[in-house]
């Protein structure tokens, strides 16, 4: 009791999400790609995690394996995913299913492909607030009238009752929003959240996702490709490359000092909000597939500072200043320091 | 919703005319009548009689006229060879045709639609791969062939079912039914299997085409993504979505399980309009073969029109455009 009363570090609070050692493989006739290896990564209460790295980097699938939606043939081959403690990568279809939409919310990319055409935005928010909350339907609308209010939806009784064709894209995509947040869930997953929508809109479900964390104390995994989204709303990064975790850390030492090579490419440019990360790049080639992933380093055959061991042994996450960076130059560094 | 039901209607009428117009044209094109009607001994002014009874002595627009006229009045003339009024002839046999094809429908729609979910839905369950295989060889067997197998299993082999016609009928005012006795629902059976086969599977390989469609969307991804239970993402959220579709198609079947009845009545001898038809043809008596053709098209104006009305019903954004656009103009 008296314990409670101290002021927790940010080591004790117990992480709402963490994912050790992931392992994502697609089993195909022609043999298992690694899509996910050895990815670990977690999430307080209240805290966006960005995930940043090229397109097929590994983020939707990060993602998708967290909410237990990993669609055949891939499936997880190793490691585990902990919601608020719990081991939840492999609960049976029927207990994940309540996870999914109670604990964990997600919000897709497309806010125009995201709502079923058929069903009012009302009919499509009650339904999904009586699956996981035991309300009357009355209570549920007037739930539903509520979050939308809350997503800033202007005049929402009025609303409630239109279908999806009726708001226009940023409109919709506060739908989507309103629709993840129904059960008030402790993780939401927003992958690329605002990449369809207009420059000028997007800024407002940005702050809309902010508010989430601070309002609700609810973590977001915020997975995007455009690091001028990251700089604005995350408080750490996860880089990706090649289905792993090139570099973790807190925002403004990701941006300021990166530490990884290919982070340091990464920010070779100062990103501006609504610019496409991927045209910023400057490191010559590209992500290797899945099926051509040299040994050792990942990044190795386009590092300006490969060393022998990174064509043979593979880096794992070592500390590097404020962040963690999977890349043997910080070896030398904190071997040499201790 | 009420404008635009009101154009379907007039198109509809239009489909009509043309319809007519091809009907009245048979009687001029396919040989005379009359002679047909009438020995090479007989007098010329008995034929001259027989034409002017007939009203084919009048001009040709004068005679379309008429023709439609007495049609929307249900009167198609009488048939050359019978000797009798074509509507009392078709009223006959419409009811065998009506049965047979809305047993047909029921199973084509009550098998295809749940054998379509559920192949899209277990894909890899041994079942799911016999009905695909199954339908198949439905999608591909003439209706001719289907016909005589299930004859030659059912009524040659094993005796259990009759081979032709339509057993015991009653009689509720002009309708004959089938329905109320055994031999006339045992009668039904394979019939209505043979002229609903081919719908069935066609509307099988629809709806599961349509399903997987519909499962790879966003919106469904995002209604598991919800946790929402799978009943209703399978059926509120992913089948209805398939609806515009499938309602196109069953309605099309509809029609064509009409037109094909022909076929199947002729294998079963199957006291409908098909066998009518064909019996028709065989005796050039075009006043019951436009009378056939026009009531056929009839049906498929009429099906075509509650299948559009359907959609209103099924798909908000039309409802909306509809809105959207009265009101622009008004
Ligand atoms: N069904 C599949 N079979 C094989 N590989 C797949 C499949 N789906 C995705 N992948 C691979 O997984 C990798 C990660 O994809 P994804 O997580 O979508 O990347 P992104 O970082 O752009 O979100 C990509 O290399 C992609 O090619
Ligand atoms: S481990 Fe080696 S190859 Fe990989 S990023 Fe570091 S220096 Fe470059
Ligand atoms: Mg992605």
């Amino acid at each position: 009791m008296q314990r409670d009363q101290q002021p927790r570090s940010d080591a004790a609070a117990p992480p709402i999400l963490e994912v050790r050692n992931l392992v994502v493989a697609f089993h195909g006739l022609a043999g298992t790609l690694r899509a996910l290896d050895d990815v670990s990564f977690s999430i307080a209460p209240g805290e966006i995690l960005g995930v940043v790295g090229e397109s097929g980097a590994g983020k939707s699938l990060t993602g998708a394996a967290v909410i237990g939606l990993l669609e055949r043939p891939g499936r997880i081959d190793g490691g585990e995913i902990l919601l608020a403690g719990r081991r939840i990568d492999n609960l049976p279809h029927a207990q994940m299913r309540k996870v999914r939409g109670r604990e964990i919310g997600a919000i897709f990319q497309d806010p125009l492909t995201s709502l079923n055409p058929l069903l009012t935005v009302g009919e499509q928010l009650t339904e999904t607030i009586a699956t996981h909350l035991a309300l009357s339907a009355k209570a549920a609308r007037a739930r539903a009238v509520e979050l939308l209010a809350e997503v800033g939806i202007p005049a929402p009784a009025n609303r409630i009752d239109d279908y999806p064709h009726h708001f226009s894209g940023g409109m919709r995509q506060r739908v989507v929003i309103a629709l993840a947040l129904c059960a008030n869930p402790k993780l939401v997953i927003a992958d690329e959240p605002t990449t369809a929508l207009d420059v000028s809109v997007q800024a407002q479900i940005l702050e809309l996702i902010r508010r989430l964390g601070r309002e609700h104390g609810t973590a977001v995994m915020l997975i995007t490709h455009d690091m001028g989204v990251i700089a604005e709303t995350a408080d750490r990064v996860a880089v990706m490359y090649a289905g792993r975790v090139a570099e973790i850390g807190p925002t403004r030492e990701i941006i300021e000092t990166p530490h990884h090579p290919y982070t340091v490419g990464l920010m070779g440019s100062v990103p501006v909000i609504g610019e496409d990360a991927e045209d910023l790049v400057q490191i010559d080639g590209s992500m290797p597939r899945l099926n051509a992933i040299p040994p050792g380093c990942a990044f190795n055959p386009r590092c300006g500072e490969v060393m022998g061991r990174c064509l043979s042994q593979r880096p794992g996450l070592m500390p590097a200043g404020r962040s963690q960076a999977a890349c043997w130059l910080m070896d030398t560094v904190t071997g040499d320091a201790a | 919703m009420l404008y635009f039901i009101i154009q379907r209607m007039l198109q509809s009428v239009l489909v009509m005319l043309v319809v007519a117009a091809i009907s009245f044209a048979l009687f001029s094109y396919v040989g005379d009548p009359i002679e047909a009607m009438t020995g090479e001994d007989d007098p010329i002014e008995l034929k001259q009689q027989l034409r002017a009874s007939l009203g084919l002595d009048q001009p040709i627009p004068i005679q379309f006229a008429r023709f439609v006229g007495n049609a929307v009045q249900g009167d198609f003339g009488v048939s050359y060879r019978a000797r009798q009024p074509v509507m009392q002839l078709i009223a006959e046999r419409f009811p065998a045709t009506m049965e047979l094809v809305f047993v047909a429908s029921l199973i084509a729609l009550f098998v295809g639609i749940p054998a379509g979910i559920y192949t899209a839905l277990r894909r890899d369950s041994p079942v799911s791969y016999a009905l695909q295989t199954g339908s198949l060889i439905g999608i591909s067997m003439p209706t001719f062939l289907t016909g005589i197998l299930l004859i030659l299993v059912f009524s040659v082999w094993l005796k259990v079912l009759p081979s032709f016609g339509r057993g015991e009928t009653v009689d509720i005012g002009w309708w004959s039914t089938g329905f109320l006795t055994v031999s006339g629902l045992k009668s039904l059976i394979l019939p209505s299997i043979t002229l609903g086969l081919f719908s069935t599977t066609l509307i099988m390989r629809l709806v599961r085409t349509e399903m997987l469609e519909v499962m790879r969307t966003d919106y469904i991804k995002f209604a598991r993504a919800r946790g929402l239970r799978d009943r209703s993402i399978n059926f509120r959220h992913a089948f209805k979505n398939t609806l515009v579709p499938v309602v196109t198609i069953t309605g099309m079947q509809v029609g064509s399980l009409i037109a094909f009845a022909i076929i199947t009545e002729t294998v079963f001898q199957w006291p409908g309009l098909g066998l009518l038809f064909i019996q028709a043809v065989g005796n050039v008596d075009i006043p019951v073969m436009a009378a056939y053709l026009v009531l056929t098209a009839l049906m498929f104006v009429v099906i075509n029109l509650a299948v559009d009305i359907l959609y209103f019903f099924i798909d908000p954004r039309l409802r909306a455009d509809r809105a959207v656009a009265s009101g622009a103009t008004t």
